[in-house]
């Protein structure tokens, strides 16, 4: 999952320039430390572990939670947490080249744990083999693995595949949550006669529409043709890529059933795009993105799940299997090895370690030992166990590609699907601008 | 040392050494914080931009080509053109403009203070304020808001605001108005069907549409929101679907020509028009009924953007450039003023000939100033420009950061494109140094 809070990075930057040039990597700031406490069960490990994530405020109070559960079971291991908030890839890589990494990460970027992996920084989580190939499907195990070692696993999924709606724009519409693709155009239309806009698409961030892509790919072209493309074995040029696109583009020529039109939908952020939705009278019927989606109108929005706002799965494109999921999530990986490090990771990988967020929402876990009673609500538990339960799942291709092609406002894919949400009808310059901009930027990343 | 120089004898010698060990110790702390935090990061720069992004492999010039070859640094660099062309000869001229009128109204410094204190705010805050007035959202963004009242104060009036043709016979746009492509002759009936019409919208006297009679000698129709839940029959009036009231309805012959007549829709959406003359006519929706309401002039969109941000930048400097012209105009001879106003020039010729060329070393330091701060402009468009035309809007300074820390973290081309911001600050700095040296 991508976050985008323009202020904090900018924060970010002044403490993260200070830190470049001062030539030292650093945890800085927010630490929190619990001590033990509790149960008995295994006082003969002791130590302490240094945790930095990407969480804060409220996912900062349930991962010390977590942190609280285990100490019930690790008395006299000290579990110490710091967020680095948004710029964690550049504080870990500042830290990891100062040599000087803390023990434990959850990073959301497997690129950078191939790259961490690659530079020899990351320790095997092979201890811990067990428990994920026990608890996760099998797609997450391999996800996991490099060079035939486990180097980490999903701890806190993320679900991508979901399309959120308003209750009372449907119900005026008429229309039922779409299983198919041609369901979904046809339920716009009708969404269109009824004098509400079907799209919202929050354009102005690039990676919504990357995630509109990966999920349309995906089930149209296959998990083989993802992983490759995710790998630049095909080029981006390669026609399944094209399909895509042109799929894409029956949703992107509708103009005017976009909220705002093309023009409004670039300048329009994903919080924007979201509360457009979340309204009544909608201005908006629906809007295409993760399960993260309903977090950033709360407290904003009067809608309640169920009855204002609703979820339904991301439908199948030409035929493919409904329980396909993109998705992300952040990755526990390890930087040192001792005993403490190792109770930690086996117990974040095990179903208690899961369940003792999962209670408190806001997360979703790939865990298959996490079930639907262990979720606060019905819906939450829904879309978490679609990851689990999920036939074919894949990480979020942009997150896998370089960071210059696939995370990057302005450039590389972000922007030329913004350019082709612009200008729909140019399926072969686009799919030719990304082929040329991914080369560049993967064989930069080889070089 | 200082041992040393007093066992030395206390000849000059010693002295001399004290003489210069002193200053030395004073300037230590200053020349310790510049050696740490410019000399040594400058230098660390100019060579990290002759490595590749992992900064493990010389590169050459590799960075430099890749800054003049790469689409977004070339617009950053043409964008940074257009600001040095455009806003400190703006800021300057503005300034002196403000300067000297402020000179000659009794609440000067109340105007004086209004147009310095954008001064007194970060300008990252002033972009965030920028960036919410120039929202495209009328309901949000106070330009177009402004821009909405005057429009709305002209025009306007109708009873909806969009639709669309529930089939195909029904052609045409709210702009232009909607017509039946198939011509009526007296005794004939029209229903036109407009679909895209929110719920909300309908006024709530509608009733249910009935669908039009034809009657000798006249031309009888119907205008209703052909859409119930699920869709219903295009073109077809169903029970569940209401008449439109308040419809402007006119019929035109249709060899062409004016209209001939019009008339308002009933509750139910009806209409009729009696005793029509023989012949064949077309009837339509008068445009007047729909006014579109005003969705906002994109001002962050990729074609606005830069002169939105630079009518922002000068927002907050003019102050800056005001109050330092206004000291200078202080400083001026009243006396040559008042000579030249004796021999009768006008004021404008006082202000051209006099004014102007006794300003003029102020007036330049503004100008300098401003190209400086113009060149290293940053943090406004970063707090301006939404990701979405961050591209379009890309100055050599924002590209540094984010080709830096914004995701690529190519520190390599980053750094090249630092030296070359700072090349290009160079002469500047060496044209005001040259200046300084001058007055003192």
């Amino acid at each position: 999952m991508i976050r985008h809070r323009l202020h904090l990075s900018v924060l970010g930057v002044v403490a993260l320039a200070l830190a470049v040039l001062a030539g030292c990597g650093g945890n800085n700031g927010g630490s929190t430390s619990t001590s033990g406490g509790g149960g008995t069960t295994n006082a003969n490990v002791s130590g302490s572990v240094s945790v930095m994530a990407v969480w804060t405020g409220d996912e900062q109070k349930s991962f010390r939670a977590v942190i609280d559960a285990f100490n019930q079971q690790y008395p006299n291991v000290n579990v110490r947490y710091t967020s680095a908030g948004d710029n964690l890839p550049t504080v870990l890589s500042t830290a990891v080249q100062g040599g000087n990494p803390p023990d434990v990460a959850a990073i959301a970027q497997p690129g950078l744990i191939q790259e961490f992996q690659a530079k020899g920084a990351l320790r095997p989580l092979e201890y811990a083999r067990g428990a994920v190939e026990a608890n996760y499907p099998s797609d997450f195990v391999q996800l996991g693995t490099i060079d035939g070692k486990l180097y980490s696993f999903v701890y806190k999924g993320a679900n991508k595949s979901t399309v959120w709606n308003n209750v009372e724009a449907f119900r005026n519409a008429g229309v039922e949550a779409p299983a198919t693709w041609d369901d979904l155009l046809a339920a716009a239309r009708t969404l269109k006669a009824s004098g509400v806009d079907a799209y919202s698409i929050g354009g102005a961030d690039g990676w919504t529409l990357t995630d509109l892509f990966e999920n349309v790919y995906l089930r149209q072209a296959g998990p083989d043709k993802y992983d490759q493309l995710s790998r630049l074995q095909i080029p981006w040029t390669d026609p399944s890529v094209r399909t895509a696109l042109r799929t894409m583009a029956q949703v992107f020529s509708d103009r005017s059933n976009i909220v705002g039109g093309t023009s409004g939908a670039l300048q329009t952020d994903f919080p924007k795009s979201v509360e457009n939705v979340f309204v009544n009278p909608a201005k908006g019927a629906m809007v295409i993105e993760g399960d993260f989606v309903p977090g950033v109108v709360a407290g904003q929005t009067k809608l309640r799940a169920g009855t204002g706002y609703d979820e339904f799965p991301f439908p199948a494109v030409g035929g493919s299997s409904a329980n396909v999921v993109v998705g992300g999530g952040d990755s526990i990986v390890a930087f040192r090895d001792n005993p403490a490090v190792e109770a930690f990771v086996s117990f974040l990988a095990s179903p208690e370690g899961a369940k003792a967020w999962a209670q408190r929402g806001g997360f979703s876990s790939p865990n298959r030992g996490v079930t639907s009673s262990d979720y606060p609500d019905e819906l939450t538990a829904r879309i978490a166990t679609a990851i689990s339960g999920a036939d074919t799942f894949r990480f979020d291709m942009s997150d896998l590609a370089p960071a210059a092609f696939g995370g990057t406002p302005g450039q590389g894919e972000w922007k030329i699907l913004q350019d082709f949400l612009a200008n729909p009808s140019d399926v072969n310059g686009t799919a030719e601008a990304l082929q040329k901009s991914a080369q560049k930027a993967y064989a930069s990343q080889r070089g | 040392m200082e041992a040393s120089a007093v066992t030395a004898g206390g000849g000059g010698g010693a002295r001399r050494s004290r003489e210069r060990l002193v200053p030395l110790l004073f300037l230590l702390p200053a020349l310790v914080f510049l050696g740490v935090w410019l000399v040594y990061p400058t230098v660390r720069t100019i060579v990290r931009s002759f490595f590749d992004r992992s900064g493990d492999q010389f590169v050459g010039f590799d960075n430099y080509k890749a800054l003049f070859t790469t689409d977004t640094l070339t617009t950053a660099i043409e964008n940074n053109v257009l600001w040095v062309a455009v806003v400190p000869a703006f800021v300057t001229a503005i300034g002196l403009v403000f300067a000297v009128l402020t000179e000659r109204i009794r609440w000067s410094t109340g105007f004086k203070t209004a147009v310095f204190m954008p001064m007194a705010i970060s300008l990252f805050a002033a972009g965030v304020i920028w960036r919410v007035m120039d929202e495209k959202d009328p309901a949000q963004g106070t330009v177009n808001a402004s821009i909405k009242v005057v429009k709305d104060a002209f025009g306007g009036g109708g009873v909806l605001t969009n639709a669309q043709g529930s089939t195909p016979q029904l052609v045409g746009s709210p702009q232009k108005g909607f017509v039946l492509r198939t011509p009526v002759r007296p005794g004939g009936t029209a229903a036109m069907g407009l679909t895209a019409i929110p719920p909300a919208e309908v006024p709530s006297s509608a009733a249910q549409a009935v669908a039009p009679r034809p009657q000798a000698g006249a031309i009888d129709g119907v205008v209703w929101r052909d859409f119930k839940p699920g869709g219903g029959r295009p073109g077809v009036v169903e029970p569940g679907e209401d008449g439109l009231p308040g419809v402007t309805v006119e019929l035109r012959r249709a060899s062409g020509g004016g209209v001939v007549a019009s008339t308002s829709t009933a509750e139910d959406g009806s209409f009729s028009f009696g005793g029509v003359r023989p012949g064949s006519y077309r009837v339509g929706i008068a445009s007047s009924t729909f006014s579109e309401p005003f969705t906002g002039v994109s001002w962050l969109g990729p074609k606005l953007i830069t002169p939105a941000i630079m009518i922002a930048y000068v927002w907050v400097w003019a102050g800056f450039a005001m109050v330092i012209i206004a000291a200078g105009l202080a400083a001026i001879s009243r006396e040559v003023l008042e000579a030249a106003r004796t021999d009768g020039a006008t004021e404008w010729q006082v202000f051209r000939r006099v004014t102007v060329p006794m300003l003029a070393p102020v007036l330049s330091v503004v100008f300098i100033t401003m190209i400086i701060n113009v060149l290293k402009v940053f943090d406004i468009i970063l707090s301006i420009a939404p990701a979405s035309s961050q591209d379009d809007a890309n100055v050599i300074a924002l590209a540094m950061w984010r080709t830096s820390f914004g995701g690529v973290n190519d520190f390599g081309l980053g750094s090249a494109i630092a030296v070359f911001l700072f090349v290009l600050v160079i002469p500047v700095l060496a044209l005001n140094v040259r200046r300084f040296r001058r007055e003192v």
